[in-house]
This record gives C-alpha cells, structure tokens and sequence, in this order.
C-alpha cells in the first residue's frame, strides 16, 4: 500500500509542476501588465513603466521562458512568488487570504457534509416514498439554482427582514464590520452575524450534493449480499442497516469529503465574490482584473498544491478504509 | 459538467442496455417516460423553449424601447416583469437572455459529450501509450477548477463572439465523462462482437464510429441532456461576474448581473429572470435524470 500511494504521490507531484508551469505561461500571455500604465494623465514615462515591469519581473521586453525561467528560480530559492502590483507580498497576501477562506468556508462545509449525509441515508431507507420524494426534488432544485443567484436572493430576503423588524439581525458585506469597537464579545458577535448569510447559503448546497451521492451509495450498498445476510443472522433491519449498511455507504463519501475539503479553500470563489469576502477565490478574481501576473499565477500553484494534497488524502482514505482497495 | 457523478455510473460489463438491439432501446424511452418527472421535464423544456422563442413575437413590448410613462415600473399593466430604470420591458429582455442562455446550453453540452465520447472511446480502445496520454491530460485539467481556467482565458474570447464562450465551456467541461467512456469502452473491447470486427480487419476509428459509440450512445445521451443544464449555470456564473457574454449579447446571467444591485429595493427585477433560469436547468435535469434511471441499472427505478 505504501508504494501504491507513493506512485500516486508522485504523479500529483508531476501534475501539479506542469500546471504550474502552463499556469504562469498561460496568465503571462492572456494578461496585460502595462495597461494598467496607459491612458493615464499625466502620461507616465515609458522608462519607468519598463522600470516597475522589470522589477516585478513580468515586462513584455523579457522573453516569456527567461521570465518563467525567473519566476521559478526564485521560487526555489527564496520562496517566494515575487510581489504584486499593489506591492505586497504575493506569499503573504496567499496566507492572509486563506485563512479568510477557511473561516468562512469551514462551518458550512461541515454542516452541509453531516446533514447532507443523514438526509441521503434518510431517503435511501425509505426509498419512494414522501421524505425521499420531497428530499429529492429539493435537491434538484438547488443545484438547478446558480450559486449567485441563491446569494442575492437570501441577500434580499435578510434586507426584508432587516426592515421589517427594523433593526441590524442581518450584516452580510464582507468579513467583519470595519472600525467596529467593543469588546472580544462584540467583534465575535459581529463576525458571527457576517457568517450567517454565507454558511447558509455554502451548507444548502453542500446538502443538496451530499445527499444525492449519499442516497446513490446507501441504495448500491443496500442490494448487497452481506445485507441479506446480516438480516438472515437475526438483525433487524435498522441494525443491519447501520452496522453494515451505512458503514459501507460511508467509505466513497469520506474521500469525496476529503477531496472537496482540500478544495475548500478555492472552491467557492462565487460566494466569496457575492458576499465580498476577502479569500482566494477572490483574489484570483481581482488579480486577474487588475492584470497582476505575479498574483495570479501564485493563486494557481496554491489550487494545484491544495489538489495535490487532497488527492493523496482521498487516496489514502481509500486504501485505509476499504480492504478491496488494498493491493 | 460532472454531471455523471461517478458513484452511479459504475455499469456492469453484463449491462443489457450496453448491447440492447433496436427493440431494447424503444423499451428505455418507454422506461424514461414511465418516470413522472420525465414527462414534467419533457414537457416544461418544450414549454420554455417554444416561450423563448416565440414569446417575443406576442409580447406587447420590445426588450430595447424605453416606455416613458413607465420608469422603474412593478410589474403589472403591459409591463409583466416590469420595467428597468430608463423605461425597458424586463419581460422582452429576459425571453432575448433566456433564447441565448438556451442556445448556449443546447450547443456546449452536447459538444462536451461529443468530445468526452471520442476522447474515451480512443483511449479505453486503443490502450497503451495513448490511454496514458489521455487519462494524464484529463488530470491536468482538473487540477486547476474549470471556473478558474475561463476566467483566466476570458481576456481572450471577450474580443471574439460568444461563439467562442461556448465552445471554450465544451473545452474545459468533458473532463469526467471521458473516463466514464473509456471504462466502458475498455469492457467493450474485449466483447465477441468487437472481437470479430477486429479479426475481420475492420479498421479501428471505423469499429469505435460503429460498435463502440453506440454501444455507450445511453450514457453519451444521459450526459448530454445533464450538460445543457450545466452549461446554462456555468455561463450565467461566468456573465455574472463580467467573465462571460459580452454586451450587445444578453444572456440571463449578464441580465442578472446588471439587475443584481437594484434586487434588494425592486426585488422583481432579480428574481423573475431568475426564476426563470431555475425553471430551465430545472427541467433538463429532471429529464436527464429520467434518462439516467432507465439506462443505468445500478441507479434508481432498475435496483431490486
């Protein structure tokens, strides 16, 4: 097992290099890095333009495989992902991002993946009938719904009830109230109040997935042989369901968890953008509006990183949890 | 378009449906529409596509006119969705963004399939190097979220029509049905009536056209009508954010975009449009699910 992982180890290794790399070369050809210079008044002299370009290592002059060649020399050797155009640090701006996306993405992922799994055994026991029914076409209508659509609906929603009870329950820009002073409580509070909206909103979609792949693997594992069996033995069928029934079901959902949960991070780029969170998938978004190579090329080693991770999780779970993988 | 998640599709190599001569298949569509939900969706995609396009023609206002006795009106009067801050018929425009939304659909997931079809059969079939090949780029491309990977592209096809949107979402969406074909397509090689082919020195790419394409035409089917669905989302996500149709083109996800900031004071705006795009999606994918459950007997209906 251990040499099964290692192969699937370095070939995400392998993988994650070479998307880099077609990354970098990639958002250095579609990206305009002086244009944020023209059009300016007064007119900002060409010398300088090549001057800042040079030295954030992204100017046009400079063939595209020697600023590559650059990029990840310097990398290697410092660590570092270079600067940005607001002339941060690309590997600072990363870490503080981050961690705004794991606070705002952790609760919901979690909640979505217990609730989600519960209601699809739920539905797989009483197949056809109203729960699965009602469940079901619930969950159909959430994935037909767009995630930004959910957003300003449950946006405009809070803003009703704000007005109608006439007070502040519902505070939805962004992570926290800026300048707001008080106590540990207060701030707490308030960041509190700004995560409602969008673990709501991350949870009902995390449900509605989780719950179609939860009732297909329970069903799949509730025709099986050993359930018969078990049921011969004497167990009743509650029993039988969740010694040997939900158990199994689990195995697939735990390396689908570990997948997304490695993903989690980029993943929900759409809601951060809707409800103006600072993370990662926002700032790949603003990097990219703002022309910065630097940031956005750092944006895409940090995804294929976190895929990197996560696979190897999902792999490994596999291998742990399910003795048929074991080779 | 992950549509075809892959915890139900593991067909067996015995799967009847996979060899089923023409009778069979008439007996899947009999199957499809035994579905209730096969027949909501049949009949609403019909509905709304025959709305988008003929619609226009009845309605009493066109999407670009300004009524001016009418700015910023709830809806009511001639006005059924109401009308945007210079006096337009939110109505009209909805049906020219949902015609677009629908073409959109209608053209990248079909396409999608098209390619994932192709691409797995010709790796499942001929193995070896290229199965290596082509299973190592599938992974490259998913390393990186495909939302991602157009956005970054978007400064491209943001000059060119949105033609070229639709077939850069196909490009970045066949992904995972691709190795649903080529596992299948790998249990079909060794079956007696390709077999025979092969001896009888018929050539590859002809044997894959003939025995091998059909054979999973179920669950190419199944996927395409899952796709349309998934493109519709996938565009409005990216029209939302400014990454995806470009004006003077309106799809439902740019008209979104632009009556997102007025939804919280005129919630109408936002959400007749948006209702609308739900009920699209909505319906293709109970049919496709429809489709699912009569063609995948690991799923749904077929399980004892």
């Amino acid at each position: 097992m251990a040499g099964f992982l290692l192969k699937r180890l370095l070939n995400y290794l392998a993988l994650t290099s070479v998307a880099t790399v077609l990354g970098y070369l990639l958002v250095s050809s579609t990206l305009d890095p002086i244009a944020r210079f023209l059009g300016r008044n007064p007119p900002i002299p060409q010398a300088s333009i090549d001057t800042t370009l040079s030295r954030l290592g992204v100017n046009p002059d400079t063939p595209l495989l020697a600023r590559l060649g650059n990029w990840i020399v310097n990398l290697v050797t410092t660590g570092s992902l270079g600067t940005s155009t607001r002339g941060t640090e690309v590997t600072a701006d990363i870490f503080a991002r981050s961690g705004t996306s794991l606070r705002l993405l952790i609760i919901g992922t979690i909640l979505g993946a217990i609730i989600g799994i519960a209601i699809g055994v739920w539905g797989a026991v009483r197949q056809y009938k109203a729960p699965d029914q009602i469940t079901t076409y619930a969950s159909f209508v959430v994935l037909a719904t767009p995630v930004f659509v959910l957003a300003v609906l449950l946006m405009i929603t809070a803003t009703a009830i704000n007005r109608t009870t006439d007070s502040q329950i519902f505070n939805f820009t962004g992570e926290y109230t800026p300048g707001l002073s008080g106590g540990f409580f207060t701030l707490l509070g308030d960041r509190i109040v700004h995560l409602l909206l969008p673990t709501i909103s991350l949870t009902v979609f995390a449900v509605a997935s989780y719950s179609r792949y939860q009732r297909s693997a329970m069903l799949d594992v509730m025709s099986a042989d050993y359930i018969r069996t078990a049921r011969s033995k004497g167990r009743t069928r509650g029993s039988a369901m969740i010694r040997h029934g939900v158990r199994v079901a689990l195995i697939p959902m735990s390396t689908f968890f570990a997948y997304s949960f490695g993903l989690v991070l980029t993943g929900a780029s759409v809601t951060e953008l809707a409800f103006s969170w600072h993370g990662m998938g926002e700032y790949l978004i603003t990097s990219i509006r703002n022309n910065d190579i630097n940031a956005a090329a750092g944006t895409i080693l940090f995804t294929s990183i976190l895929v990197l991770i996560s696979g190897t999780l999902a792999d490994f779970l596999y291998a742990a949890l399910d003795p048929r993988v074991r080779v | 378009m992950s549509s075809i998640d892959p915890t139900t599709t593991t067909i067996e190599t015995e799967a009847d449906s996979a060899s089923a001569p023409p009778d069979v298949r008439h007996g899947v569509l009999r199957r499809t529409f035994r579905a209730k939900r096969a027949w909501i969706g049949a009949i609403a995609l019909a509905l709304i596509t025959l709305w988008a396009f003929v619609g226009p023609l009845l309605a009493p206002y066109n999407a670009t006119d300004s009524d001016v006795l009418a700015f910023g009106a709830a809806p009511g009067g001639g006005h059924w969705f109401g009308t945007n801050d210079i006096g337009q018929d939110v109505y009209a425009q909805t049906l020219v963004g949902l015609q677009k939304s629908i073409i959109i659909g209608l053209i990248a997931g079909p396409l999608a399939t098209l390619i994932a079809g192709f691409v797995g059969a010709i790796a499942g079939y001929f193995g070896g190097v290229a199965d290596r090949v082509i299973v190592w780029v599938i992974d490259l491309l998913l390393v990186i979220p495909s939302f991602f990977i157009l956005v970054l592209v978007s400064p491209i096809f943001k000059q060119l029509s949105w033609v070229a949107l639709v077939v850069l979402i196909s490009v970045f969406s066949w992904m995972i049905m691709a190795r649903v074909v080529r596992g299948q397509t790998m249990s079909l090689r060794e079956r007696d009536f390709v077999k025979a082919a092969r001896y009888m020195g018929v050539k590859p790419l002809t044997i894959i056209r003939r025995h091998i394409i059909p054979n999973v035409a179920s669950l190419l089917i199944i996927d395409a009508t899952l796709g349309v669905g998934a493109a519709i989302i996938f565009e409005s996500t990216l029209s939302y954010f400014g990454f995806g149709i470009q004006v003077p083109d309106v799809s439902l996800g740019s008209l979104l975009a632009s009556y997102s900031n007025a939804a919280v004071t005129r919630p109408w705006l936002f959400a007749l449009p948006a209702a609308t795009l739900i009920a699209t999606v909505l319906a293709t994918s109970l049919l496709g699910d429809a489709f699912r459950d009569a063609i995948d007997p690991t799923s749904g209906a077929n399980r004892d």
